[in-house]
């Protein structure tokens, strides 16, 4: 897939958002195209949080826009810009921790199926949710047999892999995840490198990761933020070799 | 086979504790509804009257549940809900007594089968525009919020004075329904009973249907709501007129019980009230706020019995049933979630 | 007409300085320790109590101020030292139950020690007259008093905020509560301390009202519920929201009191158009507050952001 000549999914264009004195977004553009799996990398307090929020809504920014799939989603709500395919994951998941797993994602399918004006039928016997919800959990490798445990009750590992089975079944057209490796063992990091990887090319995804192993293992293209501004962009080869990203950012990691 | 046995192990729990949990709440039930029978037979037939109004408290109580604990709303203004239900019944009692519409328009009315919807219209409209308003803001701000108009709701009645203002409005006879007698203790008791069991009914149905997964997707975490595509303000505001809505029947049987509104059912004391009857019989739950009227109002009366003051000693019980005892009633009984 | 119209912006003034004394404590504990506290009235009320009692049983109005604040700041600090500093880590709910139940229990502990019946406090003498603010128009010089009270104590917390170690943990603490931990700062004995600040302003409030409301059970409830319109016109965590929407409902709640009545009485007979009146004057400062929920959900000066 030659990921330069596809068209973008999702672009930032030129934003900038302030706080007090800070600039914590600093003219940011950047663009995740069709097919791609683009990388987002950047010490702690580059600005990767606010640019997301910015990205997904929840921030707005002081200016600049934010186009997805040609329509400028700057000001559309969060659920908005869901409802058009921009789904996002949480570093720290944000799941309902007195659910099941599989509750969990049955409500994300609830809500992609319609408005949930519905007060009589009981929801969590019905197929035409919990049956989507059981097919995504064995998508992202989740035990089938611990599906109907509390979510709060989960290992760590197993939240990430439901928050990410949550995003899918949202039915993303571009898919942002924040740091889904986070806190995750060696063993754990490697299979959600592999589930990431399955979805890869069908779902742009715009990864934002402090694993580097999974970063240069999965992304076409890498964008890397310190304070704010974008110093480098481009394939992994070229990032790696870039000076200016080496003393930003790879010799802290090494270090 | 360890992958498939835990899971059908817990099913099969599920399913005897369904049969149980059904089994003993018929018994429940059935005892109810046989208590002013006993009541009388035992020589204390001002307990039936005691019944009927836990029976309507819980009606309101069951009605916060919804939106506090499924929803997670702290509204500490649906006294104001309760006394306008009430309300309701009283200026249409009063209208008809004088034989003039209101506003030269609405006949007045005592019969229940129009006062009732009539009261839940009215709380239910009421409860549309203050929750428009208040669930604009969330946390703290939506607390102080629904408990100032809940208090300018209590002023505006104080101040009608064609309706009684502070004194209150006299409703000299119960409503007329066909088939029962009002007046008579037992029958307001099991009319105030059935409907209590058809509104929990009702609202067990919205809880776990596809609304109330929204609901208490809200709840938890409103941020994962939005990330999955759903505009929450709806949902809390359909939430909130739907229990605006049941705390209107909760007042309008209560002021038929009393024969008697005034804008004390509306006082913040009363919103605090209605708040401790969901927190004591555990939050969430489809019985819980039922007892937890029962024991609010059993504390009163019993402490009541031993001092005047008795709020002097409530007091410190529900600091402390705060700070020790979070499950609430219904979680001493193995029942609901605990909190934290 | 004008000279009345002084007089009631006067009037409007004098009861804006008194809920601003509640707001600041109110908002203040809330922005620094995230708390609702229902029984922040309850400290208004003791502060009545004590400084009448002082006053009627000694006659020295010195003496009274004194018991007056000590008794509120030493209810405070007790109440958060026993019951709300285990009520930070909790949700809302939680603090609005257990601050609901000190509530009946002061209320309920007043009556018992000092019955039912509102007790009477006399004005301290050498402010027991009139000044004449304008030519012909005597004002009481108590309630200038209680005015230049209610200014200077705002001036004092714009410098304690603005100005002073402590202000700085305190807007720190408003927005970044994790920081103010990692600075090493002692939390619970900041947070004791600007309890006992809040405790002692409602108290100061409370004992200024003695001379010019009733002092009775059920006092702080009242102006409780006002003081949360102000908190939230104002924008919650914020002292100068509080001072605005201070001086806002004070003057609004007066003036709506001052005319309604009188206009009404153009209409309706004179007893229903007063009691019409005084609940229509009484709902005005909540329509207010939709007014201002509809424009600006977080207030006119939110704290954050």
């Amino acid at each position: 897939m030659d990921a330069a000549v596809a068209e973008p999914v999702l672009e930032a264009r030129g934003l900038i958002k302030r706080f007090g004195g800070l600039t914590a977004t600093d003219d940011v553009t950047l663009d995740v195209r069709a097919g791609e799996l683009h990388a987002l990398i950047g010490p702690n307090g580059a600005g990767k949080t606010t640019l997301i929020g910015q990205l997904t809504g929840e921030l707005r920014p002081d200016a600049g826009q934010v186009i997805f799939r040609g329509e400028d989603i700057t000001r559309l709500s969060t659920a908005a810009r869901v409802k058009r395919g921009l789904v996002r994951s949480f570093q720290i998941v944000q799941l309902l921790d007195d659910d099941s797993a599989l509750a969990n994602v049955a409500l994300a399918v609830q809500a992609r199926l319609g408005h949930s004006f519905r007060f009589f039928r009981r929801a969590s016997t019905d197929d035409a949710l919990t049956g989507p919800a059981r097919r995504i959990l064995a998508e992202v490798g989740f035990d089938a047999a611990r599906v109907e445990l509390r979510t709060g009750d989960l290992s760590h590992g197993e939240r990430k892999v439901l928050e990410l089975a949550v995003a899918l079944a949202a039915e993303p057209q571009l898919l942002l995840l924040d740091e889904p490796m986070a806190g995750l063992g060696p063993s754990e990091s490697l299979r959600m490198t592999e589930t990431l990887r399955a979805l890869k090319g069908r779902i742009p995804i715009l990864l934002i990761e402090h694993d580097m192993d999974a970063v240069f293992a999965l992304a076409d293209r890498i964008s890397v933020l310190v304070y704010g501004r974008v110093i480098a962009s481009g394939e992994p080869a070229a990032i790696r070799a870039d000076p200016a990203v080496q003393e930003a950012y790879l010799a802290e990691e090494a270090g | 086979m360890a992958d498939t046995s835990l899971p059908e192990a817990m099913a099969d729990a599920a399913r005897t504790r369904g049969w149980r949990d059904r089994a003993i709440l018929l018994v429940m039930f059935a005892a109810a509804a046989a208590l002013p029978l006993i009541a009388d037979a035992a020589g204390f037939p001002a307990t039936t009257g005691i019944a009927t109004q836990i029976a309507c408290l819980a009606i309101a109580a069951a009605s916060l549940n919804l939106i506090l604990g499924h929803g997670g709303m702290v509204s500490f203004g649906h006294a104001a809900y309760f006394g306008l239900g009430g309300y309701a019944v009283g200026i249409l009692w009063e209208h008809f007594r004088l034989g003039e519409p209101i506003f030269g328009l609405i006949p007045g009315s005592n019969q229940l089968l129009v006062t009732l919807p009539a009261a839940m219209l009215v709380a239910g409209l009421a409860a549309l525009v203050i929750g428009a308003l208040s669930l604009r803001t969330s946390g703290i701000s939506f607390i102080m919020i629904t408990l100032a108009f809940a208090q300018m709701v209590f002023f505006l009645f104080v101040g009608l004075k064609q309706y009684g203002g502070d004194d209150g409005l006299v409703v000299r006879r119960r409503n007329l329904v066909p088939g029962l007698d009002l007046r008579e203790p037992a029958q307001m008791y099991w009319l105030c009973l059935g409907l209590l069991a058809l509104w929990l009914w009702v609202l067990h149905r919205i809880v776990r249907s596809r609304f109330g997964r929204v609901l208490e997707g809200i709840r938890q975490s409103e941020r994962r709501m939005a990330a999955i595509g759903i505009a929450t303000y709806r949902y809390k505001l359909v939430a909130f007129v739907i229990s605006g809505v049941g705390c209107g029947l909760a007042g309008a049987l209560m002021v038929n019980y009393l024969r008697f509104a005034s804008p004390e059912m509306m006082s913040w004391q009363r919103s605090g009230e209605l708040m401790l009857m969901v927190i004591l019989g555990g939050l969430g739950t489809t019985l819980g706020p039922v007892l937890g009227a029962g024991a609010l109002v059993g504390l009163e009366y019993t402490l009541g019995g031993i001092t005047e003051h008795w709020q002097f000693i409530l007091g410190p019980i529900l600091v402390l049933i705060v700070l020790f005892a979070r499950g609430g009633l219904m979680s001493l009984l193995g029942y609901g979630r605990g909190r934290g | 007409m004008s000279v009345l119209l002084a007089e009631q912006l006067l009037n409007g003034l004098q009861f804006g300085v008194m809920l601003f004394l509640l707001a600041a404590g109110l908002t203040l504990v809330f922005g620094i320790m995230g708390v609702i506290n229902l029984a922040h009235g309850s400290l208004y009320m003791i502060g009545a109590f004590g400084a009448a009692l002082v006053a009627n049983a000694t006659g020295s109005w010195w003496l009274a101020l004194l018991a007056g604040l000590a008794a509120a700041a030493l209810v405070g600090m007790a109440m958060e030292f026993v019951v709300l500093r285990r009520l930070y880590a909790r949700d809302h709910l939680d603090q609005v139950l257990a601050t609901f139940g000190l509530i009946l229990f002061f209320n309920q502990g007043i009556i018992l020690l000092f019955g039912r019946q509102p007790l009477f406090v006399d004005l301290p003498s050498w402010f027991s007259g009139a000044v004449e603010i304008v030519p012909g128009v005597p004002y009481p010089s108590y309630r200038l008093l209680i005015i230049a009270v209610g200014l200077l104590v705002a001036a004092g917390l714009y410098v304690l905020i603005q100005h002073t170690r402590i202000g700085m943990l305190v807007r720190a603490g408003a927005t970044h509560r994790e920081m103010v931990r990692a600075l090493g700062v002692d939390i619970r004995l900041l947070y004791t301390l600007v309890f006992g600040l809040g405790a002692l302003l409602a108290g100061l409030a409370g004992l200024m009202a003695g001379p010019v409301y009733n002092v009775q059970v059920g006092m702080g409830e009242q102006i409780l519920i006002l003081t949360f319109v102000v908190v939230v016109i104002g924008g919650i965590g914020s002292v100068r929201g509080a001072l605005f929407g201070a001086l806002l409902v004070g003057l609004t709640d007066t003036m709506l009191r001052g005319f309604v009545p009188g206009f009404l009485r153009g209409m309706l007979p004179p007893d229903q158009a007063d009691a019409l009146g005084a609940s229509l004057s009484s709902m005005g400062v909540y329509l207010l507050m939709a007014l201002v929920l509809l424009i600006r959900p977080r207030g006119l000066f939110p704290a954050h952001g």
